[in-house]
């Protein structure tokens, strides 16, 4: 389940103390570059470019080979991503539970499809292949809370829910 | 007590929880509780009392396959790496768990990351490795949370760093975040991982056991593989053997799912026929539908109908019907599912998660996804079937990981006992589940 192009990222001023930080952190780790770009990932909430200059410079290697990690793996993020983050799970399990129809129902009501973030960064949604908790399928996750047995009813009552939630 | 009351339950009645019991007794961050129930007493029986090879004497003795679904003698394996040349060897725990519908490996984790814990490092002394790595799926955050506030009490109590309850064995270990790619649970993707690069595959031989991690000889074992090294030990081998069939040894872990009564996690000794687990143990299919198959070993796995449910559950059983082990995955299905259906989605899964390395796989299961959706919606053709039976045989021969190489079956064993579902939809234009 792919990433954005790279070609779509912004150009944006952000402060770079918290990467430094990161990276001083798994300097001397062989094979750092996947947990120093996850740490910028948790703590920007998206890899930002001026970090991966950053990392290049600092961890000596070709921001090309940045990239290459960055979009092979789905959960690396190169834009700024929603404040309320919904997975669906299309899992087998979830899937023989009608996940699909769970999926196209929060299409609609979002307006926005699988890794997309609504203009106002309040919602990204993703599909994902297994939440691990197949026994309560089909299953949604909006951040960290788990919505299992999951209807249409249900997707209404999540959107309205998280309408109302406060942006910080 | 909560285990007397299981008793009672059907559900838990036909279990044997061998690897799973000890998930209801302890507080996962708790190493006290642990320890009260015997925890960390194999591996001080290990390093105390056994030598390295005494210890894969009776793994191997004890028959264990791996858990992680291709079912190779563990024993033999860890030989591989103990004799491998080298100063430097490592140990993984594979918890890629990238089945979409099993998570026994999870449950593991989160809800007893100790015992997972203690089979590495009987393990680690048992190969010559001085070094271990986890690499947990990204969606299980909690088992990382877990499994770091478990390594920390081992720490703290002289269980991992420098000699070892005064054994003179060293080990360390950490823990790695893994990013979103199914691909990483094939072994050698994964250790390209660790090595902080895209998780590529690459040719076999050399196996990891001789050219693993950082080029150093490096034995990769499943989370519930790990899990089963404790019992081994405390137990001996000759009891471990006792429980399951000829071929497989042991209990196995199911995630029972789907279109059944009970849902959840099974463990049973191997053997148990699947009429039992999903009948006695899932009290079968809800709302008096009727059962039509049974879907095991993930997206590398097949579907099994009614009249086979007597087969017994192991490696070998399960294979010869066109279906796989696995991780555990066993999923069931109703007569309202569509089979077709069924198989077209695990082909859009494997399509989506090709790495996109080999022609083969990138190329022949996106082509065979294009023919299954068309014959999902009604525009199948005369031949779809056999072009679909020549792709699968072309896949199947030229992938360079298994990924690729076993992406047909799921089409192959529907086909197999279905195919009378795939000639309606293509013939009649219409979906026999529906
Ligand atoms: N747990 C999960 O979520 C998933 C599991 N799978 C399973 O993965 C399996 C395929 O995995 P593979 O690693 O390709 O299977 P494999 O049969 O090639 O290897 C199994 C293990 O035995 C070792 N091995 C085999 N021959 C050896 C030799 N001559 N010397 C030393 N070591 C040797 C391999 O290194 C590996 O660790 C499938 O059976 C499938 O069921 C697939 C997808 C997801
Ligand atoms: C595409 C693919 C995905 C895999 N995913 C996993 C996985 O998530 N967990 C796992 O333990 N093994 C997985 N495997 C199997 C591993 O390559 C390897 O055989 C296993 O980790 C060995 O451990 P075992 O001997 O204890 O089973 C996968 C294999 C393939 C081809
Ligand atoms: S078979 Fe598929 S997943 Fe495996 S290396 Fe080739 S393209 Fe990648
Ligand atoms: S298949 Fe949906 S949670 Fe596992």
């Amino acid at each position: 389940m792919s990433n954005a192009p790279a070609e779509e990222i912004p150009a944006e001023e952000i402060d770079l103390a918290e990467a430094n930080h990161i990276i001083d952190k798994y300097l001397t780790l062989p094979g750092n570059l996947m947990p120093v770009l996850q740490g910028i990932q948790d703590s920007y909430g998206y890899v930002p470019k001026p970090t991966i200059d950053l990392v290049a410079e600092r961890l000596n290697v070709y921001p090309s080979q940045i990239y290459g990690v960055l979009t092979f793996y789905a959960q690396f993020h190169l834009k700024p991503r929603g404040r309320y983050i919904i997975r669906v799970c299309v899992g087998t399990a979830c899937h023989v539970q009608g996940a699909e129809r769970i999926v196209e129902t929060f299409f609609g009501r979002l307006g926005i499809g699988h890794a997309e973030t609504t203009p106002d960064l309040r919602y990204t949604f993703e599909k994902v292949a297994c939440l691990g908790a197949c026994g309560m399928a089909p299953l949604a996750m909006v951040n960290d809370d788990t919505y299992g047995k999951m209807t249409v009813q249900k997707v209404d009552e999540i959107v309205e829910t998280y309408n109302q939630r406060p942006m910080k | 007590d909560k285990s007397s009351h299981e008793h009672d339950i059907p559900f838990y009645k036909n279990q044997q929880r061998l690897i799973l019991g000890l998930n209801t007794k302890i507080d996962p961050k708790s190493l006290e509780d642990y320890l009260a129930v015997g925890g960390y007493q194999a591996m001080a029986k290990a390093l105390l009392q056994m030598t390295p090879e005494q210890v894969i004497g009776e793994v191997k003795q004890a028959k264990l396959r791996g858990r992680g679904g291709a079912g190779f003698p563990s024993g033999t394996k860890w030989e591989f790496a103990r004799n491998a040349p080298g100063d430097q060897k490592y140990v993984v725990v594979n918890c890629d768990e990238g089945d979409p519908g099993a998570y026994m490996d999870r449950a593991l984790m989160e809800g007893n990351p100790f015992t997972v814990l203690e089979g590495l490092l009987i393990g680690a002394y048992a190969i010559g490795a001085s070094e271990g790595y986890i690499y947990v799926r990204q969606e299980y955050p909690l088992a990382v949370d877990n499994l770091t506030v478990a390594i920390r009490e081992a720490e703290e109590h002289g269980f991992l760093g420098k000699n070892i309850l005064g054994s003179g064995f060293d080990f360390t270990v950490k823990v790695h975040r893994g990013a979103g790619a199914f691909i990483c649970g094939e072994e050698t993707s994964l250790l390209q991982s660790l090595e902080g690069k895209p998780g590529e595959p690459k040719p076999r031989p050399p196996f990891p056991a001789v050219r693993g991690l950082w080029g150093k000889p490096t034995n990769i074992n499943n989370v519930e593989t790990w899990a089963n090294i404790p019992v081994i030990i405390n137990k001996g081998a000759e009891y471990f053997s006792s429980i399951g069939t000829e071929s497989s040894k042991g209990t196995k872990v199911f995630s029972l799912v789907g279109k059944v009564n009970n849902t959840g996690l099974v463990e049973v000794p191997m053997g148990m026929p699947l009429r039992d687990i999903i009948f006695k143990i899932g009290g079968g299919v809800p709302n008096g539908k009727k059962f039509k198959a049974v879907q095991t070993g993930g997206p590398s796995g097949g579907c099994i109908p009614e009249e086979y449910l007597d087969v017994k559950v192991d490696f070998d059983e399960l294979m010869k019907m066109g279906a796989m082990m696995g991780s555990g995955g066993m999923i069931v299905m109703d007569e309202d599912t569509c089979l077709v259906d069924i198989a077209r989605y695990f082909l859009e899964f494997l399509s989506d998660e090709s790495c996109g390395k080999c022609v083969p796989c990138r190329e022949g299961i996106r082509q065979m996804l294009k023919v299954m959706t068309a014959i999902t919606q009604g525009k199948g053709k005369e031949g779809d079937i056999e072009l679909l039976e020549n792709m699968a045989m072309a896949t199947q021969g030229a992938a360079l990981c298994a990924l690729g190489k076993t992406a047909p079956n799921p089409v192959l064993s529907t086909l197999k006992y279905f195919r009378h579902e795939y000639e309606a939809h293509i013939k009649e234009k219409r979906c026999p589940a529906l």
